[in-house]
């Protein structure tokens, strides 16, 4: 397993997380004049995409991110995306958050496994990272701090061999197998099949550094090349024009990893037909892992210390939804098969109160699906279960 | 992690291979013969410590290979739990990827045990209470990533879907094969008839004959069959006989083994 996993898998999914946000809020957002109080409106669509690409590119954070160490357990890693979607005004709620994971991991899983080279992860990483940058093109602040998370990038991994790239994404598809949820926006381009699994191309460009299979040499004891035969196979493979860029600005040529998301259309996600690997996999998620607490809590406890703009006029923030209707959403979170349930472990608390009360906050709007009359008193009771930790 | 089986004349071992290090169980599974931890360096919290690549060799040793390039030799007694480490051979400079024996008749001077590690370096050994060095086959920016030995030919597959024909004794390049599109995974090779196996990728599995040029005495491979295994990238590929009359593949997010 390589030690170097980490960051290249959370910006990856990070960015892809931006992509669906950045869709669903195009596709909710008002213009301004006509907007009601809890409307989504341009400027707020910018304000939560700057918010959350700071608190993601936070410098102690990605310090923290880029030293050696193994991935974080599934549920540590879907705790952060938690945290990390909540650093500005928007709320999603349970079904919307589990989906948007689903969407993320899923869409990285496939940019993963179709990689032609395996160093071509890092052009995936560069797509994401490029498309990050025009989100905040116009905060030259944010984009500073983009720009030297990309020449960290380029630092520690333009060195490495492919046999290391191999080693990373190896580690990369262990994190990824057996998850086979299906993604309408996949099956409808034919990308992945009805049973969840990708479909992988016979044909097309074969990755830079390969030649296109077919040709077999014969040389003698001189060295020299004294027969060529050929052979056929089913694929339909060419010659690839040019190689991607590992520069901090260049054309990366792969299209893995750009923005597949277009304000139009909506994607849908399929909980059915869990399989047995599957329930497997769920066992071992639900399984108590101790580490997973430790990470978690410092991770929070990063995410925890920074600053967050809090709207004006206290405000419960601006709920999104990445259903169509919030009875499509309400629906999903009652119809999620058990197995896949992300049982997101509770966070402690930390022992600053002002803390707390932010925590519990979030904790308190997560719980709640419908903004109803008994809900005051479910924060409420929140707030007293974080006391008696 | 890897698992491999070693078949030495005296006793058939399973060997399994993981970051923390090597454990050696008897053959069917219930004992553990021997347990080797991997030194972890003290400066190296970046680079991955694991072993990769097992081969039995020379009749009574184990190789495995590991992450900073050395290969480490044990003997195995015929009985018993007494493996001791040998020797470790430090001439590679990059991890191993993969370790064979000789599976077939190694003409005069050819080695009997070839080693590859990540940079595409290939180096020819003889086995024996020291083993010697033969030769040294450098990389040309590929990883290989698996090799087999047979009769004194080196098949070796590469990160960049081609394989290569060695001839073991001289060093010097035989064939090469634009095999296919990815990576490959796997190779195998059926002693009793030369066929060598291929796996990458790119979802296919290549049958191919290896065989000598009765006239010119070159070293000849050729194309038998193709097998393409639908959206699977194939991770694994193994002759189930000798004779390579059938074979397995596996792949990965396929929890069933295929069998042809």
């Amino acid at each position: 397993m390589s030690a170097r996993t980490l960051p290249l898998l959370f910006l990856n999914l990070g960015g892809e997380m931006l992509y669906i946000l950045d869709q669903r809020l195009r596709a909710q957002s008002i213009p301004g004049e006509k907007a009601r109080k809890d409307e989504w409106t341009d400027v707020d669509r910018k304000r939560v995409m700057n918010d959350i690409i700071t608190t993601m590119f936070n410098k102690k954070f990605m310090e923290e991110l880029f030293k050696p160490q193994d991935l974080y357990s599934k549920k540590a890693l879907r705790t952060v995306y938690d945290r990390l979607a909540h650093a500005s005004i928007m709320r999603l709620n349970q079904a919307s958050m589990d989906k948007l994971y689903d969407l993320m991991t899923m869409a990285f899983k496939y940019q993963v496994l179709l990689c032609p080279r395996p160093r071509d992860i890092l052009l995936v990483t560069f797509n994401h990272l490029d498309a990050i940058k025009d989100f905040i093109s116009d905060s030259p602040g944010i984009l500073n701090q983009v720009d030297e998370t990309f020449r960290r990038l380029i630092e520690t991994y333009n060195c490495l061999s492919d046999g290391e790239f191999q080693l990373i994404r190896q580690t990369l598809l262990i994190f990824f197998q057996d998850m086979h949820i299906r993604v309408s926006l996949f099956l409808k381009d034919k990308v992945q099949n009805s049973n969840g699994h990708f479909v992988l191309p016979i044909s097309g460009p074969v990755p830079w550094g390969t030649e296109v299979p077919g040709l077999i040499r014969i040389f003698n004891h001189k060295g020299v090349e004294v027969k060529r035969t050929e052979f056929t196979t089913a694929g339909n493979y060419v010659t690839p024009q040019r190689e991607g860029s590992f520069e901090l600005y260049g054309d990366r040529v792969l299209k893995l990893g750009t923005n597949m998301y277009s304000v139009t259309r909506t994607v849908e996600t399929h909980m059915s037909g869990s399989s047995k690997t599957l329930a497997s996999q769920a066992k071992e998620n639900i399984a108590p892992n101790p580490l997973a607490k430790e990470e978690l809590n410092f991770l929070a406890r990063l995410l925890g210390g920074l600053d967050i703009q809090k709207p004006a006029g206290g405000d419960t923030g601006f709920r999104l939804n990445l259903f169509t209707t919030d009875e499509e959403e309400e629906h999903a979170a009652q119809t999620r098969p058990e197995e896949l349930s992300y049982k997101v472990i509770n966070i402690e608390a930390t022992q600053e109160p002002g803390r707390r009360a932010e925590l519990s906050r979030i904790l308190g709007e997560l719980e709640v699906a419908e903004p109803r009359p008994g809900s005051a008193e479910k924060g409420e009771d929140l707030l007293a279960l974080m006391d008696g930790l | 992690s890897q698992a491999a089986w070693c078949v030495l004349p005296a006793r058939v071992l399973l060997v399994l291979t993981s970051q923390r290090g090597v454990q050696m169980y008897d053959s069917d599974g219930s004992t553990m013969v021997f347990w080797h931890a991997l030194d972890v360096p003290e400066h190296s919290a970046a680079h991955s410590v694991f072993a990769r690549g097992i081969a039995a060799a020379g009749g009574h040793f184990v190789c495995v290979g590991t992450s900073s390039g050395a290969v480490l030799v044990f003997d195995i007694p015929p009985k018993g739990t007494n493996v001791t480490l040998n020797e470790v051979l430090e001439q590679h400079r990059d991890p191993i990827t993969d370790i064979a024996a000789e599976q077939g008749q190694a003409p005069d001077g050819a080695g009997d045990l070839v080693t590859a590690d990540d940079s595409g370096t290939l180096c020819l050994w003889s086995t024996g209470d020291e083993f010697t060095l033969l030769g040294q086959i450098p990389g040309s920016g590929s990883t290989c990533s698996s090799v087999t030995l047979w009769n004194g030919i080196v098949a070796a597959g590469y990160g960049n879907g081609q394989i290569r024909l060695w001839e073991a004794g001289s060093g010097r390049i035989c064939a090469q094969v634009s095999a296919h599109a990815r990576w490959i995974y796997a190779l195998d090779l059926a002693p009793l008839t030369g066929k060598l196996l291929s796996g990458a990728e790119d979802s296919f599995v290549h049958v191919w004959k290896l065989s000598r040029n009765p006239d010119t005495d070159d070293i000849e491979i050729q194309h038998c069959h193709a097998e393409c295994v639908t959206d699977t990238q194939v991770c694994g590929a193994r002759f189930c006989d000798p004779a390579g009359d059938t074979f397995a593949v596996t792949g990965y997010d396929l929890s069933e083994i295929l069998c042809y």
